[in-house]
């Protein structure tokens, strides 16, 4: 079932005196979700990507703006009449009921013809529990459940009526690390095997880069980038995207074109034909960076961290404007590099640097060489 | 660990010291008291030691009409007050506009003045001279009555009794309930709502066992009130409760020791010795019940 939002618009009124302006969580939001496919919604909080996720549901009305699974106009329809899938961020799992009990809620409440017996529900029931894998667990209590066990109950008790979408509100972020890595790998297969057009909200990059088939990127309600993970980070639409995705995150510096040229401070780093002269951002992935004794950019050399496949430099320049004030170059561990030296020089991969628009952030579209 | 056992029994000597003066201590004499036949306060002697007190007082027609007067105290307020807060405080935390508002206006019976609201049980029930009280005055608009509340026949003198216990109990009841309410997480009622649950069933399945230990606390508390209920009823009736047929269990202790016809502390005893065997089963009863149906 492929998802269709047209302009969705959601307001909340300023409450209290002081706040002026409504706020806008969702602001002209519109994507056509491809039918059976996993998508990522990603931001940082408060940048309206739950709220999305509501409206979708229908537990909120868009203030304007229409959406359609299929061919079907459901803006004003309820949650219940549209056929949707929902796992909350903590689970919403009864307590008093067992995992059995959680799991046919959902078919308890059918009536008339889609009225299902005692047998019936409880043979769906094991259906989707043998799908996430909880089969030997129906009998507990949802206190009596791991994490991330509570997780595949919630997720079995959204499928069990076999949604035509079925969305997910940071379904990891309850989790530990490893559970984490595993679950989003359960998140996929499960999405995989059954089919159904899957939307999640994450605020962590790596989880939506992951499993997705396509990442939405927001900010402050509105989105930023729309594309596979892959296509997003090789090709970030604005500095936003640049800085939201990959970690360690990109390299911020101030950077002039003089002539057809692109320099870092007093270093010509790349050649950047056709570009106008003046002051630019310019953003280098931290694999971007080759050590290179000739290399043009020449930063101190801070420290040197091992992480076995890959060496990372610690390095600093005055024209960096990264938050954290230094620049992390990642380098093959192969690469001879002095521990002790005091400077290290680099020479930048072309395609891992960007130019964005000093004032406006956004991207200049460039070839560089 | 034997020192730390000294010193924990040191900090607890004080709440020990006090509860076993004026609670322990009491309780083993009343019970003893209620043993003891033919006792005489002034000499502090006795005949002889027996169960006589316990049957004088169960064959006591003004005993048994308190404990008649109790149980349909108990049995008709406990459900009564509970059900209605509850169906008070779920309609409080479905509005929005005016919430404040009611929820002080419910809260109020607590805050009053015992005897601003004997007044005001007066104007509404009371017959004197110049009017038949409100109620009668509602009752007209009818053609029913006039019928004498406070002195009249004997299930108008309960129906008062019950109205004011529901009355004075029920804004405890709705502050617990309407923030046993508030607790339930939102989320359990929205993961409901897109599975497609009725309100119905959301209340039954998803409210009701959710706030259940709150529910039970007050159905418990609320028997143990009932069953020792006494001062409600002499607000209303005066003390003279025997002669008004509206003596309670407890009502009838205070008469013994104390009343015009008092001075038998051990009929006192035994009378409460029963009552305390009265709700120590009811009790008993509630926690296994509770055991069965309230979650976690």
């Amino acid at each position: 079932m492929k998802v269709i939002l047209q302009n969705l618009t959601k307001t909340f009124p300023a409450r209290g005196k002081k706040a002026s302006a409504d706020v806008t969580a969702v602001d002209n939001f519109s994507f056509e979700i491809p039918d059976g496919k996993l998508i990522g919604l990603l931001g940082p909080s408060g940048c309206g990507k739950s709220t999305t996720l509501s409206l979708i549901c229908g537990l909120q009305k868009p203030t304007s703006g229409k959406i359609f699974f299929g061919e079907d106009d459901v803006t004003d329809l309820p949650p219940e009449n549209r056929g949707v899938g929902m796992v909350f961020q903590n689970y919403a799992l009864y307590p008093h009921l067992t995992v059995l009990g959680n799991i046919t809620f959902p078919l308890e409440n059918l009536r008339g013809k889609d009225k299902m017996s005692r047998e019936q529900m409880n043979a769906k029931a094991k259906e989707v529990a043998a799908l996430v894998q909880i089969e030997n667990l129906l009998d507990r209590k949802p206190s009596e459940l791991s994490g991330g066990q509570q997780q595949r109950v919630a997720i079995a008790r959204a499928l069990v009526k076999m949604p035509r979408v079925l969305l997910l509100d940071e379904p990891l972020s309850n989790l530990d690390a490893r559970l984490r890595l595993q679950t989003r790998e359960e998140i996929r297969r499960i999405q995989n095997e059954t089919g159904i057009t899957t939307v999640f909200v994450t605020h962590d990059q790596d989880e939506a880069m992951s499993i997705s088939d396509m990442i939405v990127v927001m900010k402050s309600g509105v989105v930023q980038q729309i594309g596979a993970p892959q296509a997003v980070y090789n090709d970030p639409a604005n500095l936003f995207v640049a800085k939201f995705l990959g970690t360690p995150p990109i390299n911020v510096f101030d950077g002039t074109v003089r002539d057809g040229t692109l320099y870092i401070g007093d270093a010509a780093v790349l050649s950047a034909p056709g570009i106008k002269d003046g002051e630019v951002t310019v953003g280098v992935r931290p694999e971007g960076f080759i050590p290179d004794g000739n290399g043009a950019l020449v930063c101190r050399q801070n420290r040197v961290e091992v992480m076995g496949r890959d060496v990372s430099v610690i390095a600093s320049h005055p024209a960096c404007r990264t938050e954290s004030g230094v620049i992390r170059a990642i380098i093959s561990a192969e690469s001879d590099i002095s521990a002790v030296a005091d400077t290290v020089s680099f020479s930048l991969k072309p395609n891992k640097v960007f130019l964005f628009d000093r004032e406006m952030e956004e991207r200049i579209p460039c070839k560089l060489s | 660990m034997e020192k730390n056992n000294a010193k924990a029994w040191l900090y607890l000597l004080p709440a020990i010291l006090f509860l076993g003066v004026f609670m322990v201590y009491p309780l083993i004499d009343v019970f003893i008291y209620s043993f003891e036949e033919g006792y005489n306060s002034a000499s502090q002697t006795y005949f002889g030691i027996g169960t006589y007190n316990y049957s004088y007082v169960l064959h006591d027609p003004y005993f048994l009409q308190a404990v008649k007067n109790t149980f349909i105290l108990v049995v008709i307020t406990v459900p009564l007050s509970t059900g209605l807060a509850l169906l008070i405080s779920v309609g409080l935390s479905s509005i929005k506009k005016l919430r404040n508002l009611f929820q002080t206006v419910y809260f109020l019976p607590y805050v009053t003045n015992t005897l601003a609201v004997g007044l005001v049980f007066m104007v509404l029930f009371k017959k004197t001279a110049y009017t038949d009280g409100l109620a009668n005055l509602i009752l007209s608009i009818f053609n029913a009555g006039p019928i004498d509340f406070i002195d009249g026949p004997y299930w108008a003198k309960m129906f008062v009794l019950c109205f004011y216990t529901v009355w004075v109990v029920m804004p405890f009841k709705i502050l617990i309930l309407t923030s046993a309410l508030a607790s339930v997480n939102q989320d359990y009622y929205n993961a409901a709502r897109v599975d497609g649950t009725s309100r119905f069933r959301m209340f039954y399945k998803i409210t009701l066992p959710m706030i259940s230990p709150m529910l039970f606390y007050l159905v418990i508390t609320g028997f143990i009130g009932a069953f020792k209920a006494y001062s409600d009823a002499v607000a209303l009736f005066g003390t003279n409760l025997n002669a008004a047929e509206m003596n309670t269990i407890v009502g009838y202790v205070y008469d013994m020791l104390y009343g015009d016809s008092g001075g038998y502390p051990s009929y006192a005893s035994a009378a409460a010795i029963l009552l305390f065997a009265i709700v120590l089963t009811i009790t008993t009863i509630n926690l296994l019940v509770s055991r069965k149906h309230v979650h976690y």
